[in-house]
């Protein structure tokens, strides 16, 4: 037996996963600190007391609890048949719904957030100006009010339902239609098959999709920081986010955090669960082409149907800004006159703002995706090939953030880096730690699903004539997964500047980006500037989708929280 | 004239006010020392809670008349940019020059904590009032606004129009009123204190009843009643009103007969300025008799330098009716005012 030779990509490996660990627990150990450490410095559970005795720390966990149901379910009901409509029926313009989904699953929440409250507010919203001037009602009449619970959830719900209607679309083109014909063969009917054998290998994906969905609408902080506290309420993360205000309270914002992370931990092994039962399910792998319902004239119905959830989640909204970016004024008139360039001069020859903003963007947009890239290339190939021992703990480490609400996790850093010794607080750095450490999951996903289509026999070819594991690396797989790289950039970079949560809790004045500059002129009442910079950011990341989406071999999308 | 003190008593209160305490610097001229100083540095960081279109016209003069400094604006709410500065100071991050908010009682703190450094200018000197700038020499007002009461003129009528803060809780008031936040905005939280101490926490418990719609930067009211979005906004920044005015949005400003809240806006140069001497030149500009008139003519602010000219058609600060202004009780009881605020409006 030939003597081992040395490899030297195991201590390379083993550096790694201490990276990572720090890069992920020492913001967690710091909040779990801050979360028991009293002003004197003593242990203390005051602020878990607090949080559920404290009717000011209550009423949010009550509002977000309510909010995430409502949303969850929601999304459920409105996108599991529009999935099943695009996926298994002859419904027309089938693929222009489609990508408009995808415009709604890469649209900011809280640039919809804001779209919704020109539409919707109660008085001034386009909506309600157009419904009072059809009907000829008075002022007090309104059809919708955005700035309430139910505007909240609706708000949110329009940009949360396409992560259920791609899990769910997914799994629809995953089930064999083989199960389905043979149904049929033995004489069930079509609505007997659909209901004995297609929703049953569909629902764990449904599962899956409502449990992500309760995810991200409980650990949203754009929508309801825009929306609810005018309408007077907080969520979990408006809350959190108002304890850094003057003066702070880090130990209980902390302790607020504490639930928001043990819902989500919770709920990803539900989902892990749901989607594990799946795999048995989808034996056959992708079969022959799904057998395509007919609907008949109900086909115009399903299509009104897609149309009402894409031009509330899109057309409406972009439409909205649209038309804000261009009004001179803050009542928009029909009147052309009343349309012009100004906001757009202001946004880009006089706002200071925006150049170092958009380049702070754009640069951790790029570091973030590229580091994000090579990272979760590495671990997933080392966990996919079981390279090295202890490969779990690399996998583990790089899919735990996705446990991290983007609030909590800017909590933490800021508890990390903001004191000795590492002070890296009003740097970059923190931001792109921030944006990196979040965005992991969503590489490591898209690069585990690509190894698993590389035999290992390539590597093992290459390893007998004598190359090291970094060469066969280098030049069997490097070549054969170039499309997953690049798709895995995409999806970081358009992940990375839409980033708020943990942004809003780590930027300075000049390591602001567009997310944040945003959300500050927000809270000044700047609609048409935000409206500008909101469709700056849109352009950018249609404009990345679109190369991720040119490329040769269809990339799944993923489903992160 | 209560804000406005022309005249040689004037002059003389404040050279005798300047003579009292030794501790206040000389004016520092304008050298051209200092400007060239200014240049090499290149840039300067400016906080400040003033609107943001208004701050970046200021931004632009003074990039005009000093090629070469560029100004960048950190624009926030007050109190925002007073929590931003403390966190930055903790984590020994010195990134602000020149400090502006609306919120008096910041600069009271700051002082006490050594985050400022005294300077004084020719024109701080000579065109300020005694009691408009701090007697060492660490701050100086830059400006000043009022929050009265805001009407939409299209969906109000003169009959319905209020004319005091008590005439809001007309139960035909609710829920078409607006108002911004003391948690975020200096304006508000000044008037809160204000409005509190005239007229009770009473008032703003039954005020509360009537679910104003809850904004944040004192900049948004007079913004969402232009919209028609409410009809009446409880509090909030004149000077935007004036712009929004004279651009044709159907606005009014009501004086209301209790007394309308006055608020001073501080300006002071950091201890730490990471651009000392461009922080100096834009302090000198920001106070001369260009700016200043500037701020009144295009801001719509009210000017304490004893020189602008106030323009005619708005109503003179003599004219109105003021509720007192207390920096010191405002520092000592910030976090009360807000505590209290928050239980009675819930956010």
């Amino acid at each position: 037996m030939a003597r081992r030779r040395f490899d030297p990509s195991a201590p390379i490996f083993a550096l790694f996963a201490l990276l990572l660990a720090i890069l992920v627990f020492l913001p967690m150990g710091w909040l779990a600190v801050f979360s028991v450490r009293g002003p004197d410095g003593a242990a203390t559970l005051t602020y878990f007391a607090q949080l559920v005795t404290d009717d000011e720390m209550v009423r949010p966990l009550i509002v977000t609890l309510i909010v995430a149901t409502s949303v969850s379910t929601l999304c459920t009901l409105v996108a599991t048949p529009m999935a099943w409509l695009i996926a298994r029926t002859d419904m027309p313009f089938a693929r222009p719904i489609r990508l408009l989904v995808m415009a709604s699953f890469v649209t900011p929440p809280f640039l919809g957030a804001v779209a919704w409250e020109i539409l919707a507010a109660p008085n001034s919203g386009l909506i309600n100006q157009v419904y009072r001037l059809a009907f000829g009602l008075g002022r007090s009449d309104r059809l919708i009010d955005i700035y309430t619970v139910y505007g909240l959830i609706l708000a949110i719900a329009n940009y949360t339902f396409p992560y259920v209607f791609i899990l769910v679309a997914n799994g629809l083109d995953r089930i064999p239609s083989d199960l389905e014909d043979a149904s049929s063969i033995l004489g069930a009917s079509r609505w007997r098959t659909a209901a004995r054998i297609t929703v049953p290998l569909v629902l764990p994906a449904i599962v899956a999709g409502t449990l992500i969905a309760f995810l991200q609408a409980m650990n949203n902080f754009g929508s309801p920081a825009i929306i609810a506290l005018p309408a007077g309420f907080h969520t979990m993360t408006t809350k959190i986010w108002s304890m850094f205000q003057y003066p702070p309270q880090p130990g209980m914002a902390a302790a607020a955090a504490v639930p928001l992370l043990a819902v989500t931990i919770m709920l990803l092994h539900l989902q892990r669960a749901a989607l594990g039962r799946r795999s048995y399910a989808v034996v056959g792998g992708k079969g022959a082409q799904a057998r395509i319902i007919r609907l008949g004239w109900l086909r115009w119905a399903a299509l009104a149907y897609c149309g009402a959830v894409v031009s509330a989640a899109v057309i409406f909204p972009y439409i909205a800004l649209i038309l804000t970016a261009f009004a001179k004024t803050l009542t928009i008139t029909w009147a052309p006159e009343g349309f012009g360039l100004g906001n757009f001069e202001f946004v880009f020859f006089e706002f200071s703002s925006t150049k170092p903003a958009l380049w702070n963007t754009m640069l951790l947009g790029v570091m973030a995706a590229t580091a994000g890239t090579a990272v979760t290339l590495i671990i997933a190939y080392v966990t996919s090939r079981q390279a090295v021992p202890g490969h779990r703990v690399l996998g583990f480490l790089a899919t735990a953030p996705i446990a991290i609400p983007g609030i909590v996790f800017g909590v933490g850093l800021f508890f990390a880096y903001t004191h000795p010794p590492l002070v890296l607080y009003g740097t970059l750095t923190i931001m792109f730690i921030a944006f990196l450490t979040t965005e992991l999951p969503i590489g490591y996903q898209q690069f585990q699903a690509a190894f698993r289509g590389i035999h290992i026999e390539l590597e093992e070819a290459s390893r007998i004539l004598g190359a090291t594991r970094l060469r066969s690396l280098r030049d069997i797989v490097a070549p054969l997964i170039t499309t997953a790289v690049v798709s895995t950039w995409c999806f970081i970079f358009i992940a990375a500047i839409r980033e708020l949560s943990a942004a809003v809790l780590l930027y300075t004045a000049n390591t602001k980006v567009l997310s944040v500059v945003i959300y500050d002129l927000n809270e000044n009442g700047e609609l048409g500037a935000i409206a500008v910079l909101g469709l700056l950011m849109l352009a950018v990341t249609f404009a990345v989708v679109a190369v991720a989406y040119r490329l040769p071999r269809a990339t799944s999308i993923p489903t992160s929280a | 004239m209560k804000a406005y003190r022309t005249g040689l008593l004037a002059l003389a209160l404040s050279v005798a006010a300047g003579a009292a305490l030794a501790a206040a610097p000389a004016p520092s001229p304008l050298t051209p020392q200092l400007i060239e100083a200014a240049k090499k540095e290149g840039v300067v960081h400016f906080y400040t809670a003033v609107d943001l279109q208004l701050a970046e016209v200021v931004a632009k003069q003074f990039e005009q008349k000093y090629p070469g400094i560029k100004v960048v604006v950190e624009r926030n709410g007050s109190e925002r940019l007073f929590q931003r500065i403390g966190q930055e100071v903790t984590a020994n991050i010195h990134n602000c020059d020149v400090v502006n908010t609306s919120d008096a009682a910041h600069f009271v703190r700051w002082k006490k904590d050594k985050l400022l450094t005294p300077y004084v200018t020719p024109d701080i000197a000579d065109n300020f009032a005694a009691d408009q700038r701090d007697p060492e020499g660490y701050y100086a007002n830059w400006r000043n606004t009022l929050s009265p009461i805001f009407v939409n003129t299209k969906l109000v009528s003169e009959a319905e129009t209020p004319k005091s803060f008590k005439d809001l809780l007309d139960p035909k008031w609710a829920g078409k009123l607006t108002k911004a936040h003391p948690g975020y905005s200096g304006v508000v939280m000044t008037a809160t204190f204000q409005v509190s101490t005239a007229l009770g926490w009473g008032y703003f418990e039954q005020l509360a009843k009537q679910k104003p719609m809850q904004l944040q930067s004192a900049t948004d009211p007079p913004r969402k009643v232009s919209a028609g979005e409410r009809e009446v906004a409880v509090d909030g920044t004149e000077y935007l009103a004036f712009t929004l005015i004279e651009k044709g949005n159907p606005l009014k400003i009501v004086y209301p007969s209790e007394g309308t809240p006055m608020i001073t806006s501080p300006a002071a140069v950091m201890a730490k300025a990471p651009h000392p001497n461009a922080a100096r030149v834009f302090y000198h500009y920001i106070h001369t008799l260009e700016a200043q008139q500037m701020l009144v003519d295009q801001g719509g602010l009210r000017s304490v330098h004893k020189q602008v000219k106030e323009p005619s058609g708005r109503v003179p600060l003599s004219k109105i009716k003021l509720l007192p202004e207390d920096a010191v009780a405002v520092e000592r009881e910030a976090e009360a005012i807000k505590r209290r605020y928050r239980q009675i409006f819930g956010t």
